[in-house]
C-alpha cells in the first residue's frame, strides 16, 4: 500500500498506476458540480464576473489547491449552527458530472489528483497526463468509513452553495482509495467498459 | 384520536440511513468470496461491509448521499393525511438537524438548498394508499441516491439499435444496455427495479416501487421469475464489478413487474437501487410501534 502525503510531487504523480490502492495524508479541499461550474466559469473561462467575497475565495483555494487533490463529495456535516464542524458521513460522488470542467480546473490549479468514484472519460484523462494528475476512486456509499479518515475540518468556503456543494477544506489521514486512471493514458474505467460492451453484444446475440 | 408519530417516524429516518436491512447485507456478504483475493473488486465489498458495521453502531448515515426519502403510507380508513403528512415532515426536517440525513433538497430553478430537506410539495415523495379500518398503520422509506437515480433508463420499444422488439425478448436487451451502461456509476453492485408498460410517468414510479419488496423474492408468473434471474446472471457476466473495477459481482438482484399501457406505447423503465440498499418498515398497532 503506497502512503502518500498532500502536496504531492511530479515525479511522485508519475509513478503511481493504475490498479494502485493508497492512502492519502494531508489537507484537501471538497468540490462538486456547483464549485467546477463557478471555478471554470468565473476564473478560466471568465464568462461570469466575480462578485461578492469570490476573489477572495479564488486566492485561498490557489494556495490550497496547488499541488494537493481535489474531492468531489457532499458531506454530512454537523455543527452546522455552531460552526464546530466535524464530517459525519462523506463518501465519493460521481465524478463524471465534472468532465466538462476537470480537466481545466486541475491545470488551472495546477491540482495533482481528482478523489472521486465512477472514473471520468478521455478530456480527464488527457489533464491527467498534461498536468500531470491522478484520479483516486473511493469506495463510493463508504461514507461513515470515510469520514472516520477526516480528522479534521479546518474550513468551508461558499456554504451559500449549500453544505453538499460547499468548499470544505479537511485534513485526513490515512484517507483509503484506488488509482483507476494514471498520468500515463491508462484508464480502468476505458478498459472495463470496452470489455463489457464486447460481453453485452454477445449476449445481444443470444436467442431469447 | 390520531396520534402524533413524529418521533417514531425520525426513527424510522434514523434506521433507514444508519441500517441496512438484513437480505441486502447478507446478499453482499455472500458476493465477497466471489471475487479474487486482492483484487480492487474485493477490496470494495470488504470496505462496504465495513462501513455497514460502523454506521449501524453510530446512527451515521451509511451514504452521505442521503437521497430522495420515498415514503409509502398505508393509512387506515379514517385517518387524516394531512396530518401525517406534517408529521414526516417534521420528522425529517429534525433528522436533517440530527445528521440523519443531508439537506438534500435544492430548489433547481433558484439553485438554492432549503437546508432541512423541505422543498416543495413533492420533497420528499410522500404515496398515501387507504387500506381498511381495522388495518394497522404501515409507513415504508427508501432513500434513493443521487448517483445510481441518474444512471436510470427508460426505453421506449422498439428499439431498433439493440434490436429490441415489444416482448419480453426486447425487455431482456434493454435491461442489458442498461447495466452496461451504467458500468460503476450508481455504485455498484446494483439491484435493478424493472417496470414494463405504462406511461413514462407511471413506469417509473412502478419501477421503484418494487424495491420496496426483499431480494431473492421472485414474480409469480414463473416466465418473469425466470427472466429475474437469468437478468442478473447475465449482468454479472459483464464483468463490470464493484464500483466498477472489473469484477464478478455487478447486480445483486433483478425485480421485474408489469402495467398497463396504451396501444402505442411499451415502455421499459429501470431503476437502478445502489449497494445503499436503504428501505425499512414500520408498523403501527395501537400504541405498540414495530419496526422490521
Amino acid at each position: 500500500m503506497r502512503e502518500i502525503t498532500l502536496p504531492i510531487s511530479d515525479e511522485t504523480i508519475r509513478e503511481i498506476k493504475v490498479g494502485e490502492p493508497v492512502l492519502l495524508t494531508g489537507i484537501m479541499v471538497t468540490g462538486r458540480d456547483t464549485a467546477h461550474k463557478w471555478l471554470a466559469e468565473t476564473f478560466i473561462k471568465k464568462t461570469r464576473a466575480p462578485m461578492d467575497d469570490d476573489l477572495q475565495v479564488y486566492e485561498e483555494l490557489k494556495k490550497l489547491l496547488n499541488g494537493s487533490v481535489i474531492y468531489h463529495c457532499g458531506p454530512v456535516v454537523s455543527g452546522i449552527e455552531t460552526k464546530e464542524y466535524k464530517f459525519v458521513a462523506a463518501g465519493p460522488t460521481t465524478s463524471i458530472r465534472e468532465e466538462p470542467y476537470q480537466a481545466d480546473v486541475m491545470k488551472h490549479f495546477n491540482l495533482k489528483g481528482v478523489i472521486g468514484k465512477g472514473g471520468m472519460g478521455p478530456k480527464t484523462l488527457k489533464g491527467c497526463e498534461e498536468t500531470p494528475g491522478v484520479y483516486f476512486h473511493a469506495i463510493g456509499g463508504a461514507a461513515s468509513f470515510i469520514a472516520q479518515s477526516v480528522t479534521k475540518v479546518l474550513g468551508v468556503y461558499k456554504l451559500d452553495f449549500g453544505v453538499p456543494e460547499a468548499f470544505w477544506v479537511i485534513e485526513v489521514k490515512d484517507f483509503p482509495a484506488v488509482v483507476t486512471m494514471d498520468a500515463h493514458g491508462g484508464s480502468q474505467h476505458a478498459v472495463v467498459d470496452e470489455s463489457s460492451k464486447k460481453v453485452l453484444d454477445e449476449l445481444l446475440a443470444k436467442p431469447y | 384520536m390520531q396520534p402524533d408519530l413524529t418521533e417514531k417516524i425520525l426513527e424510522l429516518i434514523r434506521r433507514t440511513s444508519s441500517s441496512l436491512p438484513a437480505d441486502v447485507e447478507e446478499r453482499l456478504k455472500a458476493s465477497i468470496e466471489k471475487e479474487e483475493p486482492g483484487s480492487a473488486a474485493r477490496g470494495a465489498l470488504e470496505t462496504i461491509m465495513k462501513n455497514i458495521q460502523l454506521s449501524r453502531q453510530n446512527s451515521t448515515p451509511i451514504c452521505q448521499d442521503t437521497g430522495t426519502p420515498i415514503f409509502y403510507a398505508y393509512y387506515p380508513e379514517g385517518w387524516s393525511t394531512r396530518k401525517l403528512k406534517e408529521q414526516i415532515r417534521a420528522a425529517l426536517a429534525e433528522a436533517t438537524k440530527r445528521s440523519y440525513m443531508r439537506p438534500n433538497a435544492v430548489d433547481a430553478i433558484y439553485d438554492k438548498n432549503s437546508g432541512n430537506n423541505l422543498g416543495g410539495d413533492d420533497f420528499p415523495y410522500i404515496h398515501f394508499e387507504e387500506v381498511d379500518a381495522g388495518q394497522p398503520l404501515m409507513i415504508e422509506l427508501m432513500l434513493k441516491g443521487g448517483g445510481c437515480e441518474n444512471v436510470g433508463a427508460q426505453y421506449s420499444l422498439p428499439n431498433n439499435q439493440l434490436g429490441a422488439g415489444r416482448d419480453l425478448a426486447g425487455v431482456r436487451k434493454v435491461v442489458l444496455d442498461a447495466v452496461q451502461k451504467a458500468q460503476g456509476q450508481g455504485c455498484a453492485p446494483g439491484i435493478l427495479g424493472v417496470a414494463i408498460g405504462g406511461d413514462r410517468g407511471s413506469s417509473y414510479v412502478k419501477s421503484k416501487e418494487i424495491l420496496f419488496d426483499k431480494v431473492g423474492e421472485r414474480n409469480a408468473d414463473p416466465e418473469l421469475a425466470m427472466l429475474e434471474e437469468r437478468l442478473t446472471q447475465e449482468a454479472n457476466q459483464m464483468g463490470i464489478g464493484p464500483m466498477g473495477f472489473g469484477g464478478k459481482t455487478t447486480v445483486i438482484d433483478t425485480k421485474i413487474t408489469g402495467l398497463s399501457r396504451l396501444p402505442a406505447s411499451y415502455f421499459v423503465s429501470v431503476s437502478y437501487m445502489c449497494w445503499a440498499y436503504r428501505r425499512r418498515k414500520m408498523t403501527v398497532k395501537g400504541d405498540e410501534v414495530v419496526y422490521d
